[in-house]
C-alpha cells in the first residue's frame, strides 16, 4: 500500500514540477499579494479633505482653522465663499468635510458666552465620517479650552476636576497597519493555494479522462486521495514558508509566539482546506466549473473571515455563519500567534474546530468521490 | 470445457427510465478476441463499464475472471487492463514515467519494471522516445503505447473501448498486430469498435442494438446467416431497426 | 444577417444557462455579496469586549462603568484586577481594550481636582484600537462633564455636525456601488474572456470564422449575451438594495442604467482584449483574476481608502475602470447628482473602451491574416 502511494506521489510531483504555470502561481501569488495588499489595505482615517467657509474672518476663526490643519488629520482643500460652493466640492469628492464658521463668530462667542459652528460630513463612508467628526470635535474642544484660559483671568476660574487620560497600544505601539494585515493575508494565501490548486488538479484528471484509467486499476479510494492531498499539503506549507520569509524580509515581522505551533496549526488547517478543494472537485466535471465554485465559496470565506472587517461587529446571525467558516479561525490564530505571542491554551479551541472541519470535509469528500458510478 | 473468463446473465443498467443495457447475456472464453459492436448509443460502453467495475449494474449477474461485478470489483481490477476511447495516459509525463507509474500501481517491483519496459520499448520501437513527453507523440503511437501499458501487468482480460479511433488504416493494422500478440500470450481481448474491417479480425462478435444483443457468433457464421458478403451488410441489416441511433 | 446573429446569440445563451455552476457564479455571487455586505460586514466597531480594572470601587468609578456599559460600542467582559490579567485576555482574544481605574479615583478627582485613567488597547488591530480609544475617551469626557455639572462653562463653542447622504452611517451606502463594480467586472471580464478562449482552445472558433460571418460579428455575438446578463445583474442588485437594504436611488434611474451599460461595454472590451491576447483558458482565468479582480477590489476605493495608498499606487488606480464607475454610481445613486457632475468620469470610461476595442480588433485581424 505504501508502494502505491509512493508511485502516486512520484507521478504527482513530476506533473507539478513540469507545469510551469503552477510553479509561477506558487511563487508569484504570494509575492504580489504580500507586497500589494498591505500597502493598499490601510484603514487609518487621516488626510480628511476639508473645505472651510469662513464667514467671520476674525482672529479666532483663523486660529481655529490653523489648529485644525495642524492636527495632521485634516488637509485644507479649499476656502469657499459660500456653503453652496463648498457643497460642490463634496459632490465632486474633492472634499470630505465642510466647516462653516458663522458671521460674527468671535463677537457672538464673547458677547453671548455661546456660539455655534456648522460641520457637514460626507457620510457615504460611515466610518470615516464618524471618526472625522470625532476628531474635529476634539480639536474644537481643545480650542475652546485655550480661549477660555485666554479670556478668563486665572482667579476667576473655579477649580474644576479634570480627568487625564493616558493610553497605551500594546503589541503594536506605532500603530503599524502592515503588522495587522500581513498575517491575515498569509492566511488568505494558504487558503487560495490549497483550495484552488487541489480542486483544479483533480478535476483536470476528470476532464482529460485519465481518472477513468486510475479507476480501473486496483488503486484504493484513499490511495488516490492521499496521493493528491500530500503534494498539495506540502505545497501549501512551502507557500506559507515563502510568505513568512517575505513578511520577515519586507515587513520585519517575526512571530512573537512559537513558530512550531504556528506550523502545526497551518498543517492541520491545510488538511481542512484541501478537504474543501477535494469536495469541490467531486461536484465538478470541468476545470472551469471547479474554478467558479471554488471562487464563489472562497470569496464568501474571505469576506466573512474577518480579514478586512471585524467579526465581533457583525450581527449575531452573521457571527454564526462566520463560525462555520474555517478561514476565520485561521486568520484569528495567525494574528494571535504572530502578533501577540498567544500560547497553546489560547488557541486550543480554534485547533479543535479546525480538526473538526478537516474530518468533516474530508470524510464528505471521500464519501462523495466514487470509483464506480 | 473451455475456460470462461467473462460470464453475464441478464445484465441490465437503467438510468431512470432509460435502459442503456437490457438483459445482456453472453460468455467469453480465455484467449478469445471478442468484438463488441453496435451503433453509437447502443449501450456498448455502458456494458463494458459494468464489466470493468466502473459502473454498478441495475440487475442481472456477471462475473469477470471469476469475480462478481457487484461485490468483487477490486479483485476484478487486479485482473484486467483497460484502455478507453478518451486517451488514457498522462500527457505531461514521459513515456517511461507512464510505464513506471502504471506498472508500479499494479504492484510490479523495480526489477520487473525495468525489464518489462525494456521489452515494451523494443517491441514498439520507441527507444528514442522513452524520455519524451507523451503529448509530443503522434496519436497512433500513443494508442499503441496505451495498449502496451494496459497489458503490462499481464491481466487475464483487457478491455479496449474504441481503441483505434482517428488513425489511418496502416497504423490500425499495426495496432491489431499487437492485439494478436497479446491474445497469443493468453490474454483475453474484449474490444468495442465501429470499424467493420476490424470486426472481421475478431474470433467472435456480438452486435448490440438499442441495449440488446441482437447477434452473437463468428464473423463467418454471421455473414452466412444473413446472406451477406461482408460485415457492413450484416451490421446494416441488424441496425436498421434501431430506434435510438444518434 | 440579422437572423444569423440571433442564432449565434442564442447558442451563447444556451452555453451559459445550461451550466448550473456558471449560473451560481453569475447570479448567486451578486446576491450573496449584496447580502453579506448589507447585513454582515461593517467597518463600524461595536460590542467590543472591554475589561475594566476597577481598583477604586467607589461611587465615581461605578458611575463611569455604568456609562460605558450603556454605550453600544462596548460590552464589559470581566473586571480584572491586575495587568497580567489584561495580557492573558488579550492573548486569548477575549478583550480588545482595557480601562484601568486607579485606587482613590473618587478622592483624587474631588480633592486634588485631577485623576488619571489609563486605556490599554490591543493594537494588533490598529484600526479597532484607535477607534475604541477614541470612543472610550469621549465617554470619559462626557463623564467628566457630568461630574462638573454644577459649574457652567463660559464661552462655549457648540459644533453642530450634520452627516450628509447617510445620517445613520450605514455601511451599505459605500458597499453597494462597490459590489456593482465588482460583479460587473467579474461577469463581463472573466466570463467573456474564458468563453472566447474556450472556443479558441476547442477549435470551434475556427469553425465560426470560416462561416460566412464577419469576424467582428462573431465577437459581437459573443459579448451581447453577457451584456444582457450583466444588465439583469444590475437590476437584481438595484432591486435588492432598494427593497432589502432600503438604499434608495436618489438620482436618475435612466442615467444610472446608461452609465452601467457604458461600464459593461468597457468591461466587455477588456474581456475581449484578454481573450485576443491569450490562448488557454487557464491563462485567461488567471489574468482576469489576478490582473482584473484584485485591482478592482484594491483600487476601486470601496474597500480600501485610495488616499492612504502610496503615490505610485494612487496613480495606478486611475487606469482602473471600476474606480470611475464606482464614483459614477455613488454620485447618481446616493448623492443624486446629474450628468454634469460625472461627465469627466464618463469620458474616461469611453476612452478606455475605444482604445481597448481598437487594439483588440487590430490584433484579431492580424491573427486572421
Amino acid at each position: 500500500m505504501m508502494r502505491t502511494i509512493r508511485y502516486l506521489l512520484q507521478k504527482e510531483f513530476k506533473q507539478i514540477f513540469r507545469d510551469k504555470s503552477i510553479l509561477r502561481i506558487i511563487l508569484i501569488i504570494p509575492i504580489v499579494q504580500l507586497l500589494l495588499l498591505p500597502l493598499a489595505a490601510n484603514y487609518e482615517v487621516k488626510n480628511i479633505n476639508l473645505s472651510v467657509v469662513d464667514n467671520d474672518h476674525s482672529v479666532y476663526s483663523n486660529l481655529l482653522i490653523s489648529k485644525i490643519t495642524a492636527s495632521g488629520y485634516f488637509k485644507l482643500q479649499s476656502y469657499d465663499a459660500s456653503f453652496k460652493k463648498a457643497m460642490g466640492n463634496i459632490e465632486s469628492d474633492r472634499s470630505d468635510l465642510i466647516l462653516e464658521i458663522p458671521q460674527n463668530f468671535e463677537n457672538n462667542l464673547i458677547r453671548d458666552n455661546e456660539e455655534q459652528l456648522f460641520v457637514a460630513v460626507n457620510a457615504i463612508n460611515g466610518v470615516k465620517a464618524n471618526l472625522g467628526g470625532a476628531y474635529l470635535n476634539t480639536i474644537v474642544r481643545n480650542f475652546n479650552g485655550d480661549i477660555r484660559l485666554q479670556l478668563i483671568t486665572p482667579q476667576k476660574i473655579n477649580p474644576m476636576p479634570v480627568i487625564e487620560i493616558t493610553n497605551a497600544n500594546w503589541y503594536n505601539p506605532f500603530m503599524n497597519y502592515h503588522l495587522f494585515m500581513v498575517p491575515g493575508i498569509l492566511a488568505f494565501l494558504v487558503t487560495m493555494i490549497g483550495g484552488f490548486l487541489c480542486a483544479l488538479n483533480i478535476v483536470k484528471e476528470k476532464e482529460i479522462g485519465t481518472i477513468e484509467q486510475i479507476n480501473v486499476t486496483p488503486i484504493k479510494k484513499y490511495h488516490f486521495i492521499l496521493g493528491k492531498l500530500i503534494p498539495f499539503w506540502l505545497i501549501g506549507l512551502v507557500v506559507f514558508s515563502i510568505g513568512m520569509l517575505i513578511s520577515y524580509l519586507v515587513y520585519g515581522i517575526v512571530p512573537l509566539g512559537s513558530i512550531a505551533m504556528l506550523y502545526g496549526f497551518v498543517a492541520v488547517y491545510l488538511l481542512a482546506i484541501l478537504g474543501f478543494g477535494l469536495l469541490v472537485s467531486t461536484f465538478c466535471q470541468t476545470q472551469q466549473q471547479a474554478m467558479f465554485i471554488a471562487f464563489f465559496f472562497v470569496m464568501i470565506f474571505i469576506l466573512m473571515g474577518g480579514l478586512f472587517t471585524s467579526i465581533d461587529s457583525m450581527p449575531p446571525f452573521a457571527k454564526i455563519i462566520a463560525g462555520l467558516n474555517p478561514v476565520s479561525y485561521m486568520i484569528d490564530v495567525m494574528r494571535m500567534i504572530v502578533l501577540k505571542g498567544s500560547g497553546f491554551d489560547d488557541i486550543k479551541f480554534h485547533l479543535l474546530k479546525i480538526i473538526g472541519f478537516a474530518v468533516v470535509l474530508n470524510s464528505w469528500a471521500i464519501l462523495n468521490y466514487r470509483k464506480t458510478t | 470445457m473451455p475456460d470462461i473468463v467473462i460470464h453475464t446473465n441478464k445484465l441490465t443498467k437503467r438510468f431512470g427510465n432509460f435502459i442503456a443495457a437490457d438483459e445482456i447475456t453472453f460468455e467469453v472464453e480465455k484467449g478469445e478476441i471478442f468484438g463488441f459492436l453496435g451503433a453509437n448509443g447502443a449501450g456498448k460502453t455502458t456494458a463494458m463499464r459494468m464489466l470493468c467495475g466502473l459502473s454498478a449494474p441495475s440487475s442481472g449477474e456477471a462475473t469477470v475472471a471469476g469475480f462478481d461485478v457487484y461485490k468483487q470489483t477490486e479483485q476484478i481490477k487486479m485482473n484486467i487492463g483497460y484502455m478507453s476511447q478518451k486517451f488514457s495516459l498522462y500527457e505531461d509525463l514521459t513515456v517511461l514515467e507512464n510505464i513506471y507509474f502504471f506498472g508500479g500501481i499494479y504492484g510490479l517491483n523495480k526489477k520487473d519494471l525495468k525489464s518489462k519496459s525494456e521489452v515494451l520499448l523494443n517491441q514498439l520501437g520507441m527507444h528514442h522516445e522513452a524520455k519524451k513527453l507523451v503529448k509530443t507523440l503522434p496519436l497512433g503511437w500513443k494508442q499503441k503505447l496505451a495498449f502496451s501499458v494496459a497489458i503490462l501487468h499481464q491481466p487475464k482480460i483487457v478491455f479496449l473501448d474504441e481503441p483505434t479511433g482517428g488513425v489511418d488504416p496502416v497504423t490500425r493494422r499495426q495496432f491489431w498486430d499487437l492485439i494478436y500478440e497479446a491474445a497469443e500470450s493468453g490474454i483475453t481481448i474484449f474490444v468495442t469498435t465501429h470499424y467493420m474491417d476490424e470486426a472481421e479480425y475478431c474470433n467472435r462478435i456480438s452486435i448490440m442494438v438499442d441495449g440488446k444483443i441482437k447477434a452473437l457468433d463468428t464473423p463467418a457464421n454471421l455473414k452466412k446467416k444473413y446472406g451477406a458478403t461482408n460485415m457492413d451488410e450484416v451490421f446494416f441489416e441488424l441496425a436498421r431497426g434501431a430506434k435510438r441511433a444518434e | 444577417m440579422k437572423k444569423q446573429l440571433f442564432i449565434f446569440i442564442r447558442k451563447e445563451f444556451a452555453h451559459v444557462m445550461r451550466d448550473s455552476k456558471t449560473l451560481l457564479v453569475l447570479f448567486g455571487l451578486p446576491i450573496v455579496q449584496i447580502l453579506i455586505f448589507g447585513f454582515a460586514l461593517t467597518n463600524e466597531v461595536k460590542n467590543a469586549k472591554i475589561m475594566v480594572v476597577d481598583r477604586a470601587h467607589d461611587v465615581y468609578s461605578q458611575q463611569l462603568i455604568r456609562k460605558i456599559e450603556a454605550s453600544r460600542y462596548f460590552e464589559i467582559k470581566t473586571d480584572g484586577i491586575s495587568n497580567s490579567n489584561i495580557e492573558e485576555n488579550f492573548k486569548a482574544g477575549a478583550i480588545k481594550v482595557a480601562l484601568i481605574i486607579p485606587s482613590n479615583f473618587n478622592q483624587n478627582l474631588l480633592h486634588e481636582n485631577a485623576a488619571e485613567l489609563r486605556i490599554v488597547a490591543d493594537a494588533s488591530d490598529p484600526n479597532t484600537a484607535n477607534t475604541l480609544t477614541n470612543y472610550l475617551s469621549s465617554i470619559i469626557m462626557d463623564f467628566q462633564n457630568e461630574v462638573n455639572i454644577h459649574t457652567t462653562l463660559p464661552y462655549k463653542i457648540i459644533p453642530e455636525i450634520r452627516m450628509l447622504y447617510n445620517p445613520q452611517l450605514k455601511g451599505v451606502h459605500n458597499f453597494v456601488p462597490g459590489v456593482m463594480a465588482l460583479v460587473l467586472m467579474l461577469v463581463c471580464v472573466m466570463m467573456t474572456a474564458i468563453s472566447i478562449v474556450k472556443e479558441k482552445e476547442t477549435g470551434t472558433m475556427e469553425i465560426l470564422l470560416v462561416s460566412p460571418f464577419k469576424p467582428i460579428l462573431v465577437l459581437i455575438s459573443k459579448v451581447i449575451p453577457y451584456l444582457i446578463l450583466s444588465l439583469v445583474n444590475v437590476c437584481t442588485i438595484l432591486l435588492l438594495s432598494v427593497f432589502v437594504l432600503n438604499l434608495p436611488v436618489n438620482g436618475s434611474l435612466l442615467l444610472l442604467f446608461a452609465e452601467s451599460t457604458l461600464f459593461i461595454i468597457t468591461c466587455l472590451s477588456i474581456g475581449v482584449f484578454i481573450s485576443v491576447k491569450t490562448d488557454s483558458q487557464q491563462t485567461a482565468m488567471l489574468i482576469s483574476m489576478m490582473g482584473m479582480m484584485l485591482p478592482t477590489i484594491l483600487f476601486s476605493g470601496f474597500m480600501f481608502p485610495i488616499e492612504n495608498m502610496p503615490l505610485p499606487l494612487q496613480i495606478v488606480s486611475n487606469i482602473i475602470p471600476s474606480k470611475w464607475y464606482y464614483v459614477i454610481v455613488k454620485s447618481i445613486m446616493i448623492k443624486g447628482l446629474g450628468f454634469s457632475a460625472i461627465w469627466k468620469e464618463t469620458l474616461i470610461l469611453f476612452f478606455i473602451t475605444i482604445i481597448l476595442t481598437g487594439i483588440s480588433l487590430k490584433s484579431f485581424k492580424i491573427r486572421l491574416a
